[in-house]
C-alpha cells in the first residue's frame, strides 16, 4: 500500500507534466511564431482554472456516488467530507481533467480570443469533461459507459481523447478558418520544441496509463501481487505501443510523401499514446504493437482530410486525438484477452462481437455526448462575447494583440548581435511603463 | 572604383572568402540573405502538407575595389563558387563615384 501511494504521487505529477509544458511545448512548436506564447498560454490557464474547479465541484461530480451521467455534484463540494489521505486520488483525476482540456487548443490555434478561451474551458469541463470522466472512470453500475453499457476504457480513450477530439472538431467549425489558410504558409515555426514536448508526453504518459490502475477491495498480497502484474503489462503496452505508431506514421509518410519527417515521428508519439490509453490494460504485448501501428498509419493519413473537407483544425487535435482515440477504444473489442484488466475476450481471442459492439457503442456516446454539449457551449459563447480574435489582430500575431508580447528577440538587445543597433530604439521607449 | 556585388551558395561563402584573401582584398560586407532565381524554390512536407518555399537562402558579398582588379575579382568569385549545378548565384559590377574611410577621412582609392 505504501508503495503504491509513493507510486501515486509520482504518477499524479507525471500527468501535471503532460500538460504544462509538454503539451504547451509539443503544440507551441507547431504554431507560428507570432503564436506561441498564446499557444502555450493556453495550455497554462487552462491548468489554473480546471484545476481549481475540480476541486469546487469536478471530484464530486465524478466520485460522490452513483449516477447515469453524472454523481452530486453537491455532495462533496471543495472535498468536503473528503480525507486528505484521498486527495492524491483527487489530484491525479484532476490532472487529467486539465489535459483534456488543453487538448482541444490546438484545434483553435492563432485566432480564439483569449477571454474566449478563459470562459470556454470552465464551461466544457463543468458540463462536458466532468459528467464524461464519471460514466467512465467511477465505474457504477449506474454509470453510462463503463457501467451499463460495458465499454472498457483503461484510462481515457473516450473521456479524455475522443472527448477533447470531438470538442476540437465542433470548436474549429464554429470559430472558421485562419486567415489565409489554406492558401498561406502556415509550418510549424520550431519542431525542435516539438520534439521537445512529444518526447515529455511519452514520459508523462507513464503516469497517466500505467497510474490509472483502481484497486476494488483488495489486500495484503493479493493486493501487491496485481498490482505488479498490471502495471507490468501497462507500462509495457504504453511503451510498445508508441513504438509501433512511429513506424506506422513514419512508413506512411514515406509512402505518401516521399520523405519520413520528424514532425512525424513526434506525432506518431502522440498518436501510439492516445491509441493504448483505452487498451492499456486490455491488450498484451502483440495487441499493442498492433494498436499502436495501426494507429499510427491511420492518423498519418487521417491529418490530411482537413484540407479535403475544409475545417482548419490547426495542429491535428482531430485527426490526432479523434482518430486515434477511436482505433485504440474500437480495437479493444477486437484485441482484448481474458488475462487483461478488464477480464474480457476480444474478436480475435474467441470473445465474438460482444466487447466490439460494446466498445463502438461507449464511443458514440462519448462522441454525441460531447459534441451536442460543446456546440451549445461554444454557441452561447459566439453570440455573447465572442469567440473570434480581430482580424488585424490576428494578422498582426495573437501574441502581441491579447499578451503584449512576442515569443523572440533574435536581433536587439544586448546580445551585441550585428543588427541590435537598428531594433534597438524600442528600448528607449519607456514612457508606457509605470513605476 | 567598382563595387563587386556577388549572391553565392552559402556554403561556398568560406572558400570564397580565402580565395578572394589570398587575392589581396583586405574587407568586404557580407550579409545571409534570402531570394530566388531560375530554380526556384524547394518544397517541404509538414504531417502531409507540402509547402513551396519560394526562397532560398544566400550570402550576399559587397566588395569595393579598383578598377583594375574587378574582373579579376569577378573572375575568383566565379571560379570558387562554382559547382556547376542550378542555384550557384550571380555577380555584378557597378561603379562607384566615391568612397571614404570614416577614421581618416581619407578618400577615393586611399579609403579601399
Amino acid at each position: 500500500m505504501d508503495g503504491y501511494y509513493a507510486f501515486m504521487l509520482i504518477a499524479t505529477a507525471l500527468v501535471l507534466m503532460m500538460t504544462v509544458p509538454a503539451l504547451a511545448l509539443f503544440y507551441g512548436g507547431m504554431s507560428r511564431s507570432k503564436s506561441v506564447l498564446n499557444m502555450m498560454m493556453m495550455s497554462y490557464v487552462a491548468a489554473a482554472i480546471v484545476g481549481i474547479l475540480y476541486v469546487a465541484v469536478g471530484w464530486s461530480m465524478g466520485w460522490s456516488g452513483e449516477g447515469t451521467l453524472s454523481a452530486d455534484p453537491f455532495a462533496l463540494l471543495w472535498l468536503d467530507g473528503v480525507p486528505t489521505g484521498d486527495y492524491i486520488y483527487v489530484m491525479f483525476q484532476m490532472t487529467f481533467a486539465i489535459i483534456t482540456a488543453a487538448l482541444i487548443s490546438g484545434a483553435v490555434a492563432d485566432r480564439m480570443k483569449f477571454s474566449a478561451w478563459v470562459v470556454f474551458v470552465p464551461l466544457w469541463s463543468l458540463f462536458v469533461y466532468f459528467p464524461l470522466a464519471h460514466m467512465v472512470f467511477s465505474c457504477t453500475e449506474k454509470s453510462l459507459i463503463c457501467g451499463r453499457i460495458g465499454a472498457q476504457d483503461y484510462a481515457g480513450g473516450t473521456a479524455v481523447h475522443i472527448n477533447a477530439g470531438i470538442a476540437a472538431l465542433v470548436l474549429v467549425v464554429l470559430l472558421g478558418k485562419r486567415v489565409g489558410w489554406p492558401k498561406e504558409q502556415m509550418r510549424p515555426h520550431n519542431l525542435t520544441l516539438t520534439m521537445l514536448g512529444a518526447g515529455l508526453l511519452w514520459f508523462g504518459w507513464y503516469g497517466f496509463n500505467v497510474g490509472s490502475i483502481v484497486f476494488a477491495g483488495e489486500e495484503g498480497e493479493a493486493f501487491t501481487e496485481r498490482f505488479i502484474s498490471e502495471t507490468g503489462r501497462t507500462f509495457g503496452n504504453t511503451t510498445l505501443a508508441t513504438m509501433a505508431a512511429i513506424l506506422g506514421w513514419l512508413i506512411i509518410e514515406r509512402i505518401l510523401h516521399k520523405k519520413a519527417t520528424s514532425l512525424g515521428a513526434a506525432s506518431g508519439i502522440v498518436a501510439g499514446l492516445v491509441a493504448i490509453t483505452p487498451a492499456a490494460g486490455a491488450v498484451n504485448l502483440s495487441g499493442a504493437v498492433a494498436i499502436g501501428f495501426i494507429a499510427g498509419a491511420a492518423c498519418a493519413w487521417a491529418v490530411s482530410l482537413k484540407y479535403k473537407l475544409g475545417y482548419d483544425d490547426s495542429l491535428d487535435v482531430v485527426g490526432v486525438h479523434l482518430v486515434g482515440g477511436v482505433i485504440g477504444t474500437v480495437l479493444i473489442g477486437v484485441f482484448s484477452t481474458s488475462e487483461g484488466a478488464g477480464g474480457i475476450d476480444g474478436l480475435l481471442y474467441g470473445g465474438g462481437f460482444g466487447s466490439l459492439g460494446d466498445q463502438t457503442l461507449g464511443v458514440l456516446v462519448a462522441v454525441v455526448y460531447s459534441g451536442v454539449l460543446t456546440a451549445v457551449i461554444a454557441l452561447a459563447i459566439k453570440y455573447t462575447i465572442g469567440l473570434r480574435l480581430d482580424e488585424e489582430d490576428e494578422v498582426n500575431g495573437i501574441d502581441l494583440a491579447e499578451h503584449g508580447e512576442s515569443a523572440y528577440d533574435l536581433h536587439s538587445g544586448s546580445s551585441g548581435s550585428g543588427s541590435s543597433i537598428l531594433a534597438g530604439s524600442t528600448s528607449t521607449k519607456n514612457e508606457g511603463v509605470k513605476a | 572604383m567598382k563595387l563587386v556585388t556577388a549572391v553565392i551558395k552559402p556554403h561556398k561563402w568560406e572558400d570564397v572568402r580565402e580565395a578572394l584573401e589570398t587575392f589581396g582584398v583586405t574587407g568586404m560586407t557580407v550579409s545571409e540573405v534570402s531570394g530566388y532565381g531560375r530554380q526556384k524554390g524547394h518544397t517541404e512536407v509538414y504531417r502531409g502538407a507540402e509547402y513551396d518555399i519560394a526562397l532560398v537562402p544566400k550570402i550576399r558579398l559587397e566588395i569595393v575595389v579598383d578598377d583594375a582588379d574587378a574582373e579579376d575579382v569577378v573572375g575568383i568569385v566565379v571560379k570558387t563558387a562554382q559547382t556547376g549545378r542550378i542555384g550557384d548565384g550571380k555577380v555584378w559590377v557597378s561603379p562607384v563615384e566615391t568612397v571614404v574611410r570614416v577614421r581618416t577621412g581619407e578618400r577615393d582609392e586611399g579609403a579601399i
